[in-house]
């Protein structure tokens, strides 16, 4: 079947792809298949696969409206031949399922209309999701549907199959003896079943090497663990227990976590309303981040600086009775912080938390846990459990393994997932190792390290694949597909499966099998359960006793902390875009602002005002970077905060083998990124003289004019917890109703939707531009026009610095359409196409709308968006399976906004009116922003019932209406940022 | 010199001066009739790949409509029926018939049967069945007495215009939920007044802002 | 217009009509530019004009079949140069009816000779205005009709006439309309002369059927009085109304830089000064290629540059006061967006605006400036330039930076803004020339209506005619 659709595809594009699907359906292969998989038409359970095949076929007839363009096209109803259990036409299903980035893992909840996966949403029931998901996650539904992604087994490029490969790796596997030439590279993975077949391996091939590696990776945290507590483990934290949150170069609520986890716990201590004190953040970080930007107190300090902090904070709080030596470079201002920080901690024992980042060596990291220790934070704030994959030093194995490969000592080299060609540290000319093995790489995308290898494997996306993942704390889930592979690509799993010689090739049965090993007589029950509930019950690991001796272990690492060099130096990050460039093809993160320097389709070398004037460098510079002989270019961007002498470079730019979207985007850092320093390094800054232009969404920084010097206020609302208490006392300031020259409409009755928008909890993660990108089918348009200005995002985050220039904070503001009950947009339409519902909803009839724009003029907020040209003309046919069949595709020349959702209200509404026409509940119906959201900064209802949480929020004190004046009345109105600072420090 | 028209051009002028006016007038007004959806779209009767007669089955054998359009009741589709749905009855009954040969193909290959779509909206008009259904909209508001025909046929204009005028005055329109795939059932009395009260009763309020039906 | 032929006011009005031309004199004048062949000067000027008005039709070709997106507009710019230049054009349709309706119900006979001519540019400039609301939208087709008040199937739903720019579909349309009646009507007797003189039936037919039948009959002429009175008094208002109109698209916003109480007055002022800056530039040149010197007098060139000279100071003012109440109103938002204009991103279109429209109109004060040819012609395009800009510095100065500092923006024209706006004065330059080749581009009756009174005294010349 998958080699059917595979044939079909590979040679058919555009809209014949669609019919190929249906002639398919004429083919005998086809007729057996359905005998196969359909004797009485139930048993389809036994492979949920195909039954999304099936309905993947049906929806490919409803796909067939419209091929004849005439008055009356004829269209074909093309129902199924025999049912399918629990499927109703045009009701979406939903699967649990959960994936994985870097060995931590998420839980998953998947729409799929007719077949077609559309939407992502988190589990509630998996602890790292709590219902939420990151923004990279949501975007992972538009990967599969790729048409850049790799389609056929090959070898060497030539066309190949399964079955011969899989006769190739039989004879290469007679010669390999006890393995000894066995090499297998993979990315962190966190998987029971494959753990299981590692071991099978590991038995049959006794002197095989099984590598894990990751760009980004947590090795450094779990090896801190080891150095203090003599064992690898993984901290657990708390952050809803903590009053105090010290983060050391840790961007904890960005992208130094994979999961919503973090982000639920902090965000729940910082809404006053709900009765707990708000807690306090100190952030000591070299780059500007997310995490940075929600500090109540924020220190700047290079990535090499920080053991020196850790250090003297240690001191502070003297964790251990002997006196420590510490290292200069912490200067005077940091002195009296690091004073003030101690203090606060020490009066917060057992509720306070210190963390380092993943980018700290694991010296600090032991530090950290000293200190935890001495603050009585262990078992409150943080635990340490054993880590959900194999801990192990991934550089010294991959060094291991460029010695092995360069020697001839490998013959053959899996290479499974990932690109390790493109992002293993560039010590070595990994394209060139590979080439001088037997190198099989089973690769998503046609990538670097797929055109540096023998055998070249089509991969299975994680929505196509079953499997197994565990959450950091240990928390397994299955990985259940969506859809049958699209292009009969194969999981890791199944291939280490081929290498372990198992009979059972398919994920399914390696699954199955696995988990009905562990569970023995009720498998079959707790099988569908942990299908339903997307957590297997269970499966956590419990936390481990741990106590140190910390004299002596600082007597071990001090000698290890070094004092920083001076100068300029480089730190690798994450990127907000492509991660570590396996979303590289993906243009929704493409095109999806970098929350803090605002950057679309690029990478920029991130560096101080300071340090740019000490250079002579602005924006788009092009900076040469040159660390052990090796240099790259790569533009500059000035970041008001970023620290003095540090360079932010962020990873996964710049792919040369890569899809049409991603090829050649950004600059490749990579190339400077070597084991001496994976994480940071000291390294020389040259201006080449070249220019290269940087786009980004907001050009305007702050929220002070030019010219007059004025602060605009009545936009960003912001307020001590001190100067909230008193305001709090005065209650809500209601506005003097100012006179109307239009009739008031009355909305005291039925519905009257509103949305409450909390400044306090937002983090500017993005995930809620994304999820409304997918839901409501909102187009990407590429740089160039977003450097015109006409990006498409329905909901953006506006970023606003405050304060001196050097070392400012931060605001995030999401803005969609507010939603005005005396709409500007409105009255001036002449054709009527943008109108309010009755329920205060500003409603758009795309059908009715010829295009003017003059609403876009006339919104004081800016939220409108117009086709300026038609966006959705060069999208592939495969690409359209992953549009909302709830939402319309806008053709050129319509304007466009958010709607609340519209389409979920109604669904709901009709749903409630099926029921015995009950009154839809608070909550049931949830805007793809706000369920997506890891803060629960957006809360959505009706703001008629006054027990409703929007409703209540809304009369909270510091709610406010933005441009309030106006007298649009918004019905989104937000909440005043809260700052919590520690007074000995302002 | 001489004058270059004659005498009567004047009065010929204004003749077909007049005579233009009426003419486009006219036009006008035959081209608002004609590309009315009243005419353009109703009356559509397709030719089906199955010969399938909602006369025979529905009318004369009285099967209810939901025996076969299932999803009317949970979904916005009211869904054509499975071959499987035919194959009900039809393993038994006319079995060997050569007119249900695309049938008995159909259940055998699983290849789905192409029927042709009758009632057919815009793409930007998202209708919901179950909303209407359930509110007591009786299949033959919209679809006419499909229980007397042989081949479907649209009889309703689905136009907007039509859609608002029931939008805006539902009551005659209006029936208790289980009698709604009565396509024969009349009320003693005025159907407006029965309509009128259900409507109290229920609260039902057809709305006729634009996202209603356009999102 | 017996009665006017002894309106006191003559005697102390040097001569309208110069050179010591008869009756004949006029029409043998007039009427030869229409008959004779067309001077070397006016094809040199087709050769121009045509090739522009085609680069129009390519460039809405293009336009229509990709996408507003080949224009610069984004967001927060909305509107660009489409809307600049609709009202640019719009504003110097102004002239035309100002002079033939409103100097005429004042009885400024020096308007004669060159009323024709201003209303033709008046027609033709509304034209080219007409095509920016229709094609700056994102799908023309539907707006063709949309922008009527057709009812969308029987009356179930209309369009939003609260919007200024279902205002303007009203107001644009009835000024074209009245403009060209009014422009017509005061052809036909005109027209009639050319029938009479025709020696080609072609010609014969073609001008006898534009002239209605006319004779000259003393009936005839009351009845075409009193029409043309009725026509002059139903445009006047229209004069003020069409831009009084088309400003709320930008004072009924809420938008800082629009939302302004006197925009209806200035953009009037601001009209009537374009106006009559373009009937200078056309009347310069027009005089230059049929050497129209005797017609065409320094006297009527002079009072046009006067009234430029005294809308040009109306402007100012108007400049002056939107800093005034910027400042007064004490919002934020207001003394933002006017300090930006002078010295945003945008301060030079602001000054280029300032430099045209108050500072080179002074001039004007002393009369070597009012009466030379070449002065007034630069001067002229210096002010039509600077109203460009004046519209262009309204609409995307307030536009790209507005209320949420995050959605700042920055407008750039692209290649087919400006092909699409050369375009319009391509095809504005084709029709005047056209018009002038075939149409009498002066009112011969008119011009003899003020020529008599230099006629000697006993003369029995008929006031009016041409047949004969």
């Amino acid at each position: 079947m998958n080699e059917l659709i595979q044939l079909n595809l590979s040679n058919l594009t555009g809209r014949k792809y669609w019919r190929s699907l249906n002639q398919l359906a004429d083919t005998p292969e086809f007729r057996q298949w359905v005998e196969r998989e359909f004797p009485e038409g139930a048993s389809e359970l036994l492979d949920s696969g195909s039954r999304r095949t099936l309905l993947k076929l049906m929806a490919a007839g409803f796909g067939l409206a419209g091929l004849t363009a005439c008055r009356r096209p004829v269209e074909k109803i093309l129902p199924l031949s025999k049912g399918v259990e629990g499927y109703v036409h045009g009701r979406p299903l939903h699967y649990a399922t959960a994936v994985q980035a870097c060995g931590a893992a998420t839980g998953l909840i998947v729409e799929c209309n007719d077949g077609r996966p559309t939407k992502v949403e988190g589990n509630p029931r998996h602890p790292f999701s709590l219902g939420a998901t990151n923004a990279f996650q949501q975007a992972m539904i538009l990967d599969l549907y790729d048409p850049d992604r790799a389609r056929q087994v090959q070898k060497q490029g030539v066309k190949s199959g399964w079955a011969q490969f899989e006769s190739w790796w039989l004879e290469a596997a007679s010669k390999l003896g006890d393995g000894a030439g066995l090499r297998i590279l993979s990315p962190r993975t966190a998987s029971p079943s494959l753990d299981a077949l590692k071991a099978e391996i590991a038995k049959k091939y006794p002197n095989s090497v099984w590598v894990e590696y990751d760009a980004v990776n947590f090795d450094r945290v779990v090896e801190g663990a080891r150095l203090a507590f003599g064992q690898p483990l993984m901290p657990q934290y708390r952050f809803d227990q903590a009053d105090v949150v010290v983060a050391l170069d840790c961007d904890f609520l960005g992208l130094d976590t994979m999961t919503a986890q973090p982000v639920k716990q902090f965000a729940a201590r910082r809404r006053p309303e709900e009765g707990r004190e708000l807690n306090r953040l100190y952030a000591v970080e070299p780059n500007f981040t997310v995490t940075g930007a929600m500090a109540d107190h924020r220190l700047r300090a290079r990535a090499s600086d920080i053991a020196a902090v850790a250090l003297a904070l240690a001191r502070e709080l003297n964790v251990s009775g002997a006196e420590l030596k510490v290292l200069d470079g912490a200067g005077g201002r940091q002195k009296k912080f690091l004073a003030a920080v101690a203090k606060d901690l020490l009066a917060h024992k057992g509720r306070s938390l210190v963390l380092a980042g993943p980018r700290q060596p694991a010296e600090v990291h032991a530090l950290v846990a000293l200190i935890n220790q001495a603050l009585g934070n262990l078992g409150q704030t943080v635990s340490y459990t054993r880590p959900p994959f194999a801990p192990a030093d991934s550089l010294a194995a991959v060094r291991q393994l460029a010695g092995d490969l360069a020697a001839g000592r490998v013959t053959v080299l899996f290479a499974l997932g990932g690109n390790p060609v493109y992002s293993l540290p560039a010590d070595h000319n990994w394209a060139e190792l590979f080439r001088k093995t037997a190198a099989v790489a089973l690769a998503f995308d046609e990538n670097e390290t797929w055109k540096a290898a023998l055998w070249q494997l089509p991969e299975a996306h994680p929505f196509e694949a079953w499997g197994d993942v565990r959450a950091l704390d240990g928390t397994a889930s299955i990985q259940q597909p969506q859809i049958q592979p699209l292009f009969g690509g194969r999981s890791a799993l199944e291939i280490a499966a081929l290498i372990a010689g198992r009979p059972q090739r398919r994920g399914y049965d390696i699954v199955r099998s696995y988990w009905t090993s562990q569970w023995g007589a009720d498998a079959e029950k707790k099988w569908q359960q942990a299908l339903y509930e997307g957590v297997i019950e269970g499966t956590r690991f419990p936390a481990v006793e741990v106590k140190a001796d910390a004299a002596r272990v600082l007597a071990a690492i001090q000698p290890a902390l070094k004092a920083a060099p001076a100068g300029i130096e480089t730190v690798f990050y994450p990127s907000w875009h492509t991660f570590d460039g396996r979303f590289a093809n993906n243009a929704w993160m493409q095109e999806t602002p970098d929350p803090m320097t605002k950057l679309v389709w690029d990478n920029a070398a991130l560096l101080s005002p300071a340090t740019a004037r000490r250079l002579g460098v602005q924006d788009g510079d092009v900076l040469e970077l040159s660390a052990g002989g090796r240099q790259i270019h790569c533009p500059a961007m000035v970041l008001p905060g970023h620290a003095d002498d540090s360079i932010s470079l962020q990873l996964g730019f710049g792919r040369a083998a890569c899809g049409r979207v991603g090829r050649g985007v950004g600059h490749r850092v990579e190339g400077l990124r070597a084991e001496a320093n994976f994480w940071f390094g000291p390294a020389e800054v040259r201006r080449t003289g070249a220019k290269y232009k940087l786009v980004t969404t907001q050009e305007h920084h702050t929220l002070i004019e030019p010219i007059t010097g004025l602060k605009r206020n009545n936009i960003v609302e912001e307020f001590t917890v001190e100067e909230y208490r008193r305001r709090a006392e005065h209650g809500k300031h209601e506005p003097h109703p100012p006179t109307d020259l239009f009739p008031e409409f009355d909305y005291s009755k039925g519905y009257q939707w509103g949305m409450a928008i909390d400044l306090n909890a937002c983090i500017g993660c993005n995930a809620c531009m994304v999820a409304c990108t997918a839901e409501n089918n909102i187009p990407v348009v590429g740089k160039e026009q977003v450097g015109k200005g006409r990006e498409m995002h329905w909901i953006r985050l506006d970023r606003y610095f405050s304060g001196e220039e050097d070392d400012p904070q931060a605001v995030m503001q999401p803005m969609a359409c507010v939603q005005c009950e005396k709409a500007p947009c409105e009255s001036v339409c002449p054709v009527a196409a943008t109108a309010h519902s009755p329920e205060g909803i500003n409603e758009m009839a795309y059908n009715r709308c010829v295009g003017t724009r003059y609403c876009l003029n006339n919104c004081p907020y800016k939220v409108r968006r117009f086709n300026f040209l038609n966006w959705n003309k060069d999208v592939p046919e495969i690409r359209k399976m992953v549009f909302n069949p709830d939402v319309t595709v806008r053709m050129r020349g319509v304007m466009e906004k958010c709607n609340y959702c519209v389409q979920r209200i109604e669904e709901k509404r009709s749903q409630a009116k099926a029921e015995g026409r009950r009154p839809i509940r608070d909550g049931e119906v949830l805007t793809a922003c706000q369920q997506v959201c890891p803060a629960d900064a957006i809360v959505f209802g009706n703001i008629n019932d006054p027990e409703s949480r929007v409703a209540k929020l809304k009369r909270q004190a510091r709610d406010y209406a933005v441009l309030e004046e106006l007298n649009t009345k918004p019905r989104t109105t937000y909440l005043a940022r809260l700052r919590n600072p520690n007074p000995e420090l302002v | 010199m001489s004058a270059p028209f004659s005498k009567r051009f004047d009065t010929k002028l204004r003749l077909a001066a007049a005579a233009a006016v009426a003419v486009l007038g006219a036009a006008g007004a035959v081209a608002a009739y004609v590309f009315h959806p009243r005419q353009l779209d109703t009356g559509y009767t397709p030719v089906q790949p199955v010969a399938y007669s909602h006369k025979l089955h529905a009318g004369n054998l009285g099967m209810d409509c939901l025996y076969c359009h299932t999803t009317v009741t949970q979904a916005s589709y009211a869904a054509v029926p499975m071959t499987e749905i035919c194959m009900n009855c039809h393993v038994r009954v006319k079995e060997k018939s050569p007119k249900l040969q695309a049938i008995r193909d159909s259940y055998a290959t699983g290849k789905p049967v192409a029927w042709v779509k009758v009632h057919r909206l815009p793409d930007y008009v998202y209708f919901n069945h179950r909303a209407h259904v359930t509110a007591g909209v009786s299949c033959v508001s919209c679809h006419g007495r499909v229980d007397q025909m042989t081949e479907v046929r649209q009889v309703q204009p689905l136009s907007m215009a039509w859609c608002l005028d029931c939008h805006r005055n539902p009551a005659p329109h209006i029936r208790p939920p289980e009698l709604v795939t009565k396509l024969d059932w009349q009320p003693e009395g005025d159907p407006a007044v029965l309509g009128a009260r259900l409507i109290r009763e229920k609260g039902i309020h057809p709305p006729d802002n634009c996202s209603a039906c356009h999102r | 217009m017996a009665d006017l032929a002894i309106d006191p006011r003559m005697e102390l009005n040097p001569p309208l009509v110069q050179g010591g031309m008869t009756y004949s004199d006029v029409t043998d004048k007039i009427s030869s530019i229409v008959e004779g062949k067309a001077p070397k000067r006016w094809y040199i000027g087709m050769a121009v004009a045509v090739p522009l008005a085609l680069l129009l039709f390519a460039c809405l070709g293009y336009l229509v079949a990709t996408g507003i997106g080949v224009w610069g507009n984004n967001s927060p710019v909305g509107w660009g140069w489409d809307i600049t230049n609709f009202v640019w054009w719009i504003g110097i349709g102004h002239a035309g009816t100002l002079i033939s309706a409103i100097l005429f119900l004042f009885r400024q006979k020096w308007r004669t000779s060159i009323n024709r001519a201003a209303e033709a540019m008046t027609l033709f400039a509304v034209a080219c205005a007409a095509i920016y609301p229709l094609f700056h939208t994102g799908r023309p087709w539907r707006a063709a009709y949309w922008l009527f008040p057709l009812p969308n199937e029987y009356l179930h739903m209309w369009q939003n006439f609260r919007s200024p720019l279902m205002w303007d579909v009203f107001a644009v349309s009835t000024y074209g309309t009245v403009s060209a009646l009014f422009w017509f009507v005061g052809l036909i007797p005109d027209l009639a002369t050319l029938r009479d003189r025709a020696t080609t039936p072609l010609r014969k037919k073609i001008y006898g059927l534009l002239s209605l039948g006319w004779r000259g009959s003393a009936t005839q002429w009351r009845h075409y009085e009193l029409a043309y009175l009725l026509l002059a008094g139903l445009s006047t208002p229209l004069v003020l109304s069409v831009h009084s109109i088309v400003s709320f698209d930008f004072a009924t916003s809420l938008l800082p830089g629009w939302h302004t109480t006197i925009f209806p007055p200035y953009f009037v002022a601001g009209a009537v000064f374009s106006g009559f800056a373009m009937v200078v530039t056309l009347m310069t040149l027009a005089r230059w290629i049929y050497g129209l010197e005797n017609l065409i007098t320094m006297k009527h060139l002079e009072n046009m540059c006067k009234v430029m000279l005294a809308t040009g100071m109306i402007v100012g003012f108007a400049y002056g006061t939107e800093f005034f109440i910027a400042w007064y109103s004490a919002n934020q938002y207001e003394r933002f967006i006017f300090l930006n204009r002078a010295f945003g991103p945008y301060w030079w279109a602001y000054w280029s605006m300032i430099a045209c429209n108050v500072v080179a109109p002074q001039f004007f004060w002393f009369q070597r400036f009012r009466t030379s040819i070449p002065a007034m012609f630069i001067l002229s395009i210096f002010i039509n330039i600077g109203m460009w800009f004046e519209r262009f510095v309204i609409i995307a100065t307030s536009l790209h930076r507005d209320f949420l500092p995050s959605s700042w923006g920055y407008f750039r024209p692209t290649w087919v803004d400006i092909g699409t706006y050369v375009g319009t004065i391509g095809l504005f330059l084709t029709l005047f020339l056209l018009f002038l080749r075939f149409l009498p581009a002066i009112a011969i009756s008119e011009v003899k209506g003020v020529l008599h009174q230099q006629v000697s005294a006993g003369q029995a010349a008929p006031v009016h005619g041409g047949s004969h």
